[in-house]
């Protein structure tokens, strides 16, 4: 289990280290799903702050994403003669990549720097040491209900940011673009499929994972005081965008396996 | 019965050197207090006792059985008889002081309602806090912050209390408060209390007094004698190592210069 220790460098060491931490964790909040006590009422107080509060934040983002789709899709495809296709070109963009990977990095600005400093706080201040004293354990406290509530909550979030995208494409394309309500929303919804669903969903769960395991992992291994808080907020939401686009690379290049 | 022993406890972190070959025991319902400057791993030897640390070498014991082999989920019936005082209070700040002193029992018991307030206010009456229990810890005063503190490690009748730097940062008379809901724990309730500390003044105090219940059931504090049947003594700690052990008595006659000039 502890592979890590017996590996020298300094810094190889620390990357190992941190892998090996950060997996153990993920290990251990799969764990305690299916474990008791599981703090429900916590996981209902953590959807709440991290679902319901990033709804305006997420609400904008889809929205004016959107916007800018209509706006420079129509422009390339004026060269065609296709800007009849705006809807199906701003859906299938939106459904698949912007709309989960932009919410996603927003909500990591959000919430997983918000997850950071919280934990880390609790850290210096000795309140997960308390915590632990008192008899609880704080992965299944703090960290799972977080996780927990970032991985449902994303998708939600997703699918009303991209409802608002489309919105936010269809006010440009009838008003800039001069193209009819009819044509924009038959081709938007027509060329969106089960798959693309189902790829605008996996997207959002695995971002949410990322992003909830992220911030709770820099969170709880915060050393160093208050400098360390500040220090463990900036890498959670470097870490946790980073990831993001990486995996979202890997996801849809699975997805377009499925594809023909 | 409640006595703590380390055997042979080393432990760093990375290249420095926190405790070397450290001893140590402190018998059922007797107190400790632990000197030491700033880095001397007083602390680490706190948290080793629930097992918030782990040593690198060597056995740390409660009641006999070694606490330091076990993981984490089974340390739980041991740190349930374990009431830790943290040094700046680590009150949960999300929530109210009433809740934070709830906590273990909210956690660990089937207690009913009308019970648990009983049991947490009977803790609030006792450092004298019963009218904040409304109040979030954000709107405490640093010795309220400690005082309740100590409120959340004595509820649920914990047989060992430890106390990091119980007296820190707080005026003469706060601080001697403190002290004296110290000695009431160990002296009334028999609680085997350690305490870390780098106030010498606070220490000399607890070391010196005792609280014993006079016929009308009031407090009376009193000079308790060192060679008389004593209750608490000293252990100075200096780069990791044990300088100094014993009773306040021989600790003002030691001629150890590093002892002399923490004196002095």
């Amino acid at each position: 289990m502890k592979i890590a220790e017996q590996i020298n460098g300094d810094f190889i060491y620390r990357i190992l280290q941190n892998v090996q931490d950060f997996t153990l964790l993920v290990a251990k909040v799969i764990s305690n799903l299916f474990s008791r006590p599981r703090y429900l009422t916590d996981t209902y107080t953590q959807m709440d702050a991290i679902g319901v509060s990033s709804i305006p934040i997420v609400l904008m983002t889809g929205f004016f994403a959107g916007a800018v789709l209509s706006l420079q899709t129509a422009s390339s495809l004026k060269a065609f003669g296709a800007v009849n296709l705006t809807g199906q070109l701003v859906a299938l963009s939106l459904v698949r990549e912007m709309g989960p990977v932009l919410i996603a990095l927003m909500v990591a600005g959000r919430i997983g720097s918000g997850i950071a400093s919280e934990l880390g706080s609790m850290v210096v201040t000795e309140q997960i040491d308390a915590m632990r004293a008192l008899g609880t354990d704080p992965t299944k406290k703090l960290v799972t209900p977080r996780v927990v509530a970032t991985t449902t909550m994303l998708p939600l979030l997703t699918v009303a940011g991209d409802l608002f995208g489309l919105i936010g494409g269809w006010i440009i394309s009838l008003n800039v673009l001069q193209l009819n309500t009819n044509l924009y929303w038959s081709e938007a919804l027509r060329s969106l499929t089960y798959l693309d669903a189902l790829e605008g969903l996996l997207k959002p769960l695995v971002f949410g994972f990322i992003i909830g395991m992220v911030g709770c992992y820099m969170g709880i291994s915060t050393k160093g005081g208050t400098r360390g808080v500040g220090k463990a907020t900036t890498t959670s939401v470097v870490a946790a965008s980073i990831l993001v686009i990486i995996s979202d690379f890997f996801i849809s290049k699975i997805i377009l396996e499925f594809r023909f | 019965m409640s006595n703590i022993t380390f055997r042979d406890v080393s432990k760093s972190y990375g290249d420095q050197v926190v405790l070397e070959d450290f001893d140590m025991s402190v018998g059922s319902g007797m107190g400790k207090i632990i000197l030491g400057a700033g880095g001397s791993g007083k602390s680490t030897i706190l948290k080793m006792i629930p097992g918030l640390v782990l040593p690198d070498r060597g056995k740390v014991l409660i009641e006999d059985k070694e606490i330091s082999s076990l993981k984490e989920d089974e340390m739980m019936p041991f740190r349930s008889r374990i009431g830790i005082v943290f040094q700046e209070g680590a009150l949960f700040d999300s929530l109210s002081v009433f809740e934070n002193v709830a906590y273990r029992l909210r956690e660990h018991t089937t207690m009913s309602e009308e019970s648990l307030s009983q049991n947490v206010q009977k803790a609030l009456g006792f450092v004298g806090l019963a009218d904040s229990s409304d109040k979030m810890p954000s709107e405490l005063s640093g010795g309220m912050k400690k005082r309740v503190a100590i409120a959340r490690a004595m509820v649920g009748n914990p047989k060992i209390i430890l106390y990091d730097e119980p007296t820190a940062g707080l005026d003469p008379i706060t601080s001697r408060s403190i002290c004296n809901l110290i000695m009431r724990l160990r002296d009334i309730r028999k609680i085997t209390s350690v305490m870390v500390t780098n106030d010498l003044g606070a220490a000399q105090v607890i070391a010196a007094e005792k609280v014993t219940n006079d016929r009308d059931g009031k407090l009376e504090f009193s000079g308790q004698n060192d060679a008389d049947d004593p209750n608490t003594d000293f252990l100075v700690l200096h780069q990791g190592k044990i300088r100094f052990e014993g009773l306040q008595s021989s600790l003002d006659d030691s001629d150890d210069p590093y002892i002399r000039e923490f004196l002095d």
